[in-house]
């Protein structure tokens, strides 16, 4: 029983990890109704700036390497230049397709995706780096000495992050001027427009703010395992997770990953033997099919009804 | 001297300045690299070290008995389709077409396996692809040189017997297999499984879904299992992800064996202090004090013609893998001109003939400024590998660090094997095994 509980909470744990990536989609999708297939390049061109200011900042300003001043401005700069991506998203690829179908939009956020993936190994190079954010991935030694569970202080801290970004962007969302207007963007871009938002702006903070979670998504998974081009892959983890949970729901984003977490998991382990292991890349797929043909909208996704 | 005769002597003096111009050959060598996506971290590597060989030996040699070595290079981003397209592309540039095609993908090299012999171009896979086109017989046109996947996973096995004291004490041993879930993964199974049965260890084989950074679920498996040793089979971010979950589940490093594709500094840095202890195999070592690499330095770098943008990567253990494809190749070209001709550039079945006939031993590694650097080699018709030998480096937490001399593969237990697939491969697609007795 031990055992089926470390597994369960190892689960619990890298399902926040996903949920954090799926974050990004929501936001995105709420805001404009597009899915943006290029988040998990954001994911990646995020964490690779960030760790590239990191090797050059000491250089350039004198600042002491692997000091917290050169942390905390290689997180700035990283930030800025998610907006940067942000402002240039709006500008020469949202702007041009205002009202265009939601498949024309989600075949730009594929360019995108090329375009950004280019532009990361282009300006930092291909080199794989580490990532050292100071947090040791080691087991809890209560949980060893207690209750013999293995659970990594790594994963808890990142699990914390990821619950403190959600509550935040759900406030936001909630509470806001902003967060109504973007739920107003994503209903209907010319509705919004009439009314007086300015769908422009609207759309550079959502991918701003997309950048920002893509930088903290970026930085836990580079600190994982290492800041490399396969921390675009970690957007395949988040879609089953979206279909999960409803592509619209922050709070759908966290129970969909804690579920698809958990299960993956616990099916590698127990169903895993049976037939040749490895099928924590499909299993979650399955299981997201499934809800689908239950619940098309996903948990917590809102209701499609249309007027006949 | 009148004007018509000033004429005449200088169209002479151009006749004979462009006769020599074209009777300076050049041999054309197409390069498949990947320098952006998924891989490019290793490709870079291993590709700037191969040019940056192919660039000393024009300026320090001035090429291969005067044929001036030529390349260029197509992107593949590691995709099969695009390889095939730099196939196509490259192998009819140069004066004599492309010399030798070698992908560094196991995918490409089978989507173009059937293409080679039909082409005449030879098709080096060095460390991957096909094991049984060992098999020079079935296999004319392909060269897995050096060592392949069977004879390494044999010198894993000696490695660790070495540790535990003999193979006798392999008995009642647990050996985990964490491997990529792809065909490269499991190449290994067979052979680990036979010597299993003939030393009597227990193997455990635990998959991990592509890419692998996802590995909670293994290494728990791992823990309750307790192994003895954890053979680590990976690619990409699969292994400093493995080194990672081993260190949180306080698995030691030093009980852990990684394939030459976990065993290189793209594998260890991102894992940071987890990696310390780690060993794993190679048909290359790391480090920049060979003469070899020196003379790299010497007639590229200070020059300024250096292909790295990272000097500091000259001597990593892909860079110096690249600088093995570079080597090899040109003692190949090497080889097929003293038969086919000094000073000329040679076609695709001519130098596959040099890479049937190379005989690289201690005393020419020696010349190479190589010895250590790669283990000697002798190919022949039989036999494409022509070493088998690997040796284990460890990572230190800085570099890696050679801990064994070169470890023989099992030969008899891997060229059967080899005998047996390639004898079905060449049932299958109708090939009559040629006669080795009447090559030369």
């Amino acid at each position: 029983m031990q055992f089926f509980f470390e597994v369960l909470i190892g689960g619990l744990l890298s399902g926040v990890l996903y949920a954090l990536v799926a974050l990004g989609f929501v936001l995105i999708y709420k805001a404009s109704g597009v899915f943006n297939f290029a988040q998990g390049a954001m994911v990646f061109f995020a964490a690779l700036t960030f760790v590239g200011f990191l090797e050059v900042l000491p250089g350039w300003t004198g600042l002491e390497d692997g000091g917290r001043a050169v942390f905390w401005l290689a997180f700035v700069l990283s930030l800025t230049a998610m907006v940067v991506l942000a402002i240039a998203t709006e500008k020469f690829v949202l702007r041009p397709l205002v009202n265009q179908p939601p498949i024309t939009l989600f075949m730009a956020t594929i360019g995108l995706t090329f375009l950004v993936e280019g532009i990361a190994q282009g300006i930092w190079g291909a080199n794989v780096r580490g990532l050292d954010l100071g947090i040791a991935d080691v087991p809890i030694e209560y949980m060893m000495e207690n209750f013999n569970i293995l659970i990594s202080s790594f994963d808890v801290f990142a699990a914390a992050v990821a619950a403190v970004l959600v509550a935040a962007l759900a406030l936001f969302f909630q509470y806001t001027r902003i967060g109504r207007a973007l739920r107003a963007v994503a209903d209907d871009h010319q509705a919004a427009l009439s009314i007086g938002i300015p769908l422009r702006h609207i759309w550079v903070i959502v991918w701003a703010v997309a950048g920002f979670v893509a930088l903290v998504a970026g930085m836990i998974w580079g600190a994982r395992n290492g800041v490399q081009f396969a921390l675009t892959f970690t957007a395949l983890k988040a879609l089953p997770v979206l279909i999960l949970g409803g592509f619209t729901s922050v709070p759908g984003a966290i129970v969909g990953g804690l579920i698809i977490g958990a299960s993956e998991k616990l099916a590698e382990v127990y169903v895993g033997p049976f037939v040749g292991g490895g099928i924590e890349s499909w299993f979650p797929y399955i299981l997201a099919l499934g809800f689908l043909l239950v619940r098309p909208e996903g948990l917590f996704g809102e209701k499609h009804i249309d007027r006949v | 001297m009148n004007l018509k005769k000033t004429v005449i002597l200088g169209a002479a003096v151009a006749g004979l300045l462009g006769s020599s111009m074209a009777i300076a050959a050049e041999q054309f060598i197409g390069l498949p690299s990947y320098r952006v996506g998924p891989y490019a971290a290793g490709g870079s590597g291993i590709f700037g070290g191969w040019i940056d060989y192919m660039q000393m030996i024009n300026e320090r040699d001035g090429g291969i008995n005067g044929v001036k070595l030529a390349w260029e290079e197509c992107e593949t981003e590691y995709n099969n389709a695009r390889g095939v397209e730099c196939y196509e592309r490259l192998k009819e540039k140069g004066e004599t077409g492309n010399s030798v095609f070698q992908p560094l993908s196991t995918g490409i090299t089978y989507s173009v396996l059937d293409k080679v012999a039909k082409d005449k171009i030879p098709l080096v896979t060095m460390g991957y692809g096909r094991t049984d086109a060992a098999d020079g017989r079935v296999f004319p046109y392909v060269f897995p040189l050096i060592t392949t996947y069977w004879s390494q996973a044999t010198t894993m096995i000696k490695y660790i017997a070495g540790k535990e004291g003999g193979t006798d004490k392999l008995k009642g041993k647990k050996i985990a297999l964490l491997y990529h879930d792809s065909a490269y993964g499991k190449e290994s199974h067979a052979v680990l499984e036979k010597m299993a049965e003939r030393y009597g260890y227990e193997l455990t084989k635990l998959a991990v879904a592509h890419p692998g950074n996802e590995q909670q679920s293994q290494w728990l498996q791992i823990r309750q299992l307790r192994p003895d040793w954890v053979i680590l089979w990976g690619w990409g971010v699969m292994n400093p992800t493995a080194l990672k979950s081993a260190a949180k589940t306080g698995f030691s490093r030093e009980k852990m064996v990684g394939v030459w594709w976990s065993g290189a500094e793209e594998d260890t840095v991102p894992a940071g202090s987890a990696a310390k202890g780690f060993t794993a195999a190679g048909y290359n070592v790391a480090g920049a004090d060979y003469p070899v690499i020196k003379d790299i330095e010497k007639f590229v770098y200070a020059k300024g013609h250096g292909n790295m943008e990272d000097k500091s990567r000259v001597g990593s253990v892909y860079y110096n893998r690249g600088v093995v494809h570079g080597l090899i190749t040109v003692e190949a070209i090497r080889k097929a001109q003293e038969k086919y001709g000094k000073g000329k550039a040679l076609t695709g079945e001519q130098v596959r003939w040099g890479f049937e006939n190379l005989d690289m031993d201690d005393k020419r590694l020696g010349e190479l400024g190589a010895t250590g650097f790669l283990p000697p080699l002798k190919t022949s018709c039989m036999d494409h590998e022509g070493s088998g030998k690997v040796k284990y480096q460890q990572w230190d937490g800085n570099k890696w660090n050679v801990v064994t001399d070169w470890i023989d593969a099992d030969k008899e237990l891997v060229r059967g094997m080899i005998e047996e697939s390639a004898a079905a491969y060449a049932k299958e697609k109708g090939i009559t095994p040629r006669d080795c007795s009447k090559e030369m």
